[in-house]
């Protein structure tokens, strides 16, 4: 049964992309086949994390329009055989996004993947809201800072309603994801504890990723983090979040502070 | 210079509900007006008085017919105070303004027996509020129903955190909120507002004139607080109530608060 992943934030800049490569590579590392979708038309960016920014052919909105069939879209990753992604048109009005064509194109991946993890873009307009709309899962990408906990429980709020889960009187998962977190600056009070984070939001901690160079650089060279080094603190803080995913037991911790302090607030559930 | 002496207090909005009487006329329009007339005999001054709205929706008519069923409805002592369902071409200058959001409140029978006219049905008329909708069942009060008193409201439990961005609306009654409010999130009550959690975004509890309504919180860090349209900022509050297990109330014209 494939699982439909909402990568999503309301702020901008907050990781949402990386997180989106990361979290995708770190599933097909695992041997499940995961499809990675852009929905950032007009501004993607995917495809150069994933580095496959120059064998882009065709792309969401084609296949969206029955210009191209999704196989033709679809491209493979170099480095892991069971990655692929479907990016997003830069060239094109994000108009072109229709709530139907987009239904097709997510139930016709659904018959061929583990898991389908999208790429919300910033802000809740329309592609925003048509990346979470048939999403099972939602992963929200906050950093510890007060704007962004803020359009973090906005998103939050309309994940309960405006999708189609949401719709049919279901509850779309929710799982919090901690990105650029530097122990040192929230002990000393520059920015929010994780648990005043996850006290105003109220929903379970999938991870916590520290602020590293390793993600700009990753980045930079076309690689998701979880590819370029397995060694790295966010490649593992990152890998235990996909192990979270699949239903795996794996305890809470930040690099540079004590193992499993965290764990109760992962087993915490609201919302 | 007397502009410079304007009055300081702030003007105060409340909500108010009465019971309106909608019409829903027929085409052909002389033999609807006829059966109204024939009500009208059986039951005089039925209409005198009373809040009247008009419903058009479905009908397919011009601005011109429009006006004149006004006219000849007028010609009756019947006032209409707005019109539903009316396509914005159909409504010209000097004509009752356009209304919407009404919500049914069962039918409305005229005082003697007689034969029940289905065209005529009671819709409560909301201003800000809707009204107590249970009196439309028994004909003796089809009038405007009373003031709610404030001790048979109706009350709403939400059972999930209220995120920013939400609101809840409820001027029927009173509003209960297990989890947090948040910041940019705000509730609307009627009647008082309890929240079990952080009240971190906007409660403004009796908002249809209820200065009985209070506000609970188990942590008190609100963006605003209102009882019966006075409000206050979280920079008014005593800093010490900040954090706390907090009620406010409303003490003639003054918003207190006090440790719960």
């Amino acid at each position: 049964m494939a699982k439909t992943i909402v990568v999503t934030s309301g702020k901008g800049g907050v990781g949402k992309t990386t997180s989106t490569a990361a979290l995708g590579a770190a599933l097909a590392q695992r041997g499940e086949k995961v499809a990675v979708v852009d929905f950032d038309v007009g501004l993607r960016n995917l495809d150069l994390v994933m580095g496959a920014e120059r064998r882009v052919v065709f792309d969401l909105i084609n296949v969206v329009q029955g210009d191209a069939k999704l196989p033709q879209a679809l491209i493979r990753d170099k480095r892991c055989d069971n990655l692929f992604l479907l990016p997003a048109s830069q060239t094109r009005d994000k108009d072109n996004l229709t709530a139907e064509g987009v239904e097709k194109v997510m139930d016709e991946l659904r018959k061929d993947f583990d898991w389908i993890v999208c790429d919300s873009p910033a802000g809740i307009e329309r592609g925003a809201t048509l990346a979470m709309r048939h999403a099972d899962v939602a992963v929200v990408v906050t950093n510890p800072e007060v704007s962004s906990v803020r359009d973090s429980d906005r998103i939050i709020g309309l994940l309960d309603s405006k999708t189609a889960k949401a719709e049919n009187g279901e509850r779309i998962e929710k799982h919090l994801l901690l990105t650029r977190y530097d122990p040192n600056r929230a002990n000393r009070g520059d920015m929010l504890k994780v648990e005043d984070v996850l006290e105003i939001l109220s929903i379970p901690l999938l991870g916590i990723i520290p602020e590293s160079l390793e993600v700009l650089r990753a980045s930079n060279l076309g690689t998701p983090v979880t590819m370029s080094d397995n060694n790295s603190a966010p490649s593992i803080a990152y890998s235990n979040a996909a192990k979270r995913l699949c239903g795996e037991d794996v305890p809470m911790s930040i690099p540079g502070e004590k193992r499993g302090l965290f764990g109760k607030f992962f087993n915490r559930r609201a919302a | 210079m007397s502009e410079s002496q304007t009055d300081k207090r702030p003007i105060r909005l409340k909500g108010r509900s009465f019971l309106a009487i909608q019409l829903s006329p027929e085409l052909p329009f002389e033999n609807w007006l006829e059966r109204l007339d024939d009500l009208a005999r059986r039951s005089t001054g039925f209409f005198l008085g009373r809040p009247i709205v008009l419903d058009v929706e479905g009908l397919d008519i011009t601005q011109d017919q429009l006006k004149d069923l006004i006219g000849e409805l007028g010609e009756r002592s019947v006032r209409i105070m707005g019109i539903e369902g009316a396509k914005s071409s159909l409504l010209g200058i000097g004509m009752p303004p356009p209304m919407k959001g009404g919500r049914p409140a069962g039918d409305v029978e005229p005082p003697e027996d007689g034969v029940k006219q289905p065209a005529v049905a009671a819709k409560p008329v909301h201003s800000k509020a809707s009204g107590d909708t249970k009196v439309a069942d028994k004909p003796k009060v089809a009038q405007v129903p009373a003031q709610d008193t404030g001790q048979q409201l109706p009350s709403i439990v939400v059972d999930r955190p209220v995120r920013s961005g939400q609101s809840i609306i409820f001027p029927e009654g009173d509003v209960t909120v297990v989890g947090s409010v948040s910041s940019g999130a705000e509730i609307v009550a009627g009647g008082s507002i309890h929240v079990y959690g952080a009240l971190r975004g906007r409660a403004m509890a009796g908002s249809v004139g209820n200065t009985n309504a209070r506000i609970f919180c188990s942590k008190l860090e609100a963006e605003l607080v209102a009882i019966d349209g006075l409000y206050k900022m979280p920079d008014d509050l005593d800093a010490g109530l900040v954090g706390q297990a907090v009620t406010i109330w409303l003490d003639g014209e003054t918003i207190r608060a006090d440790k719960i």
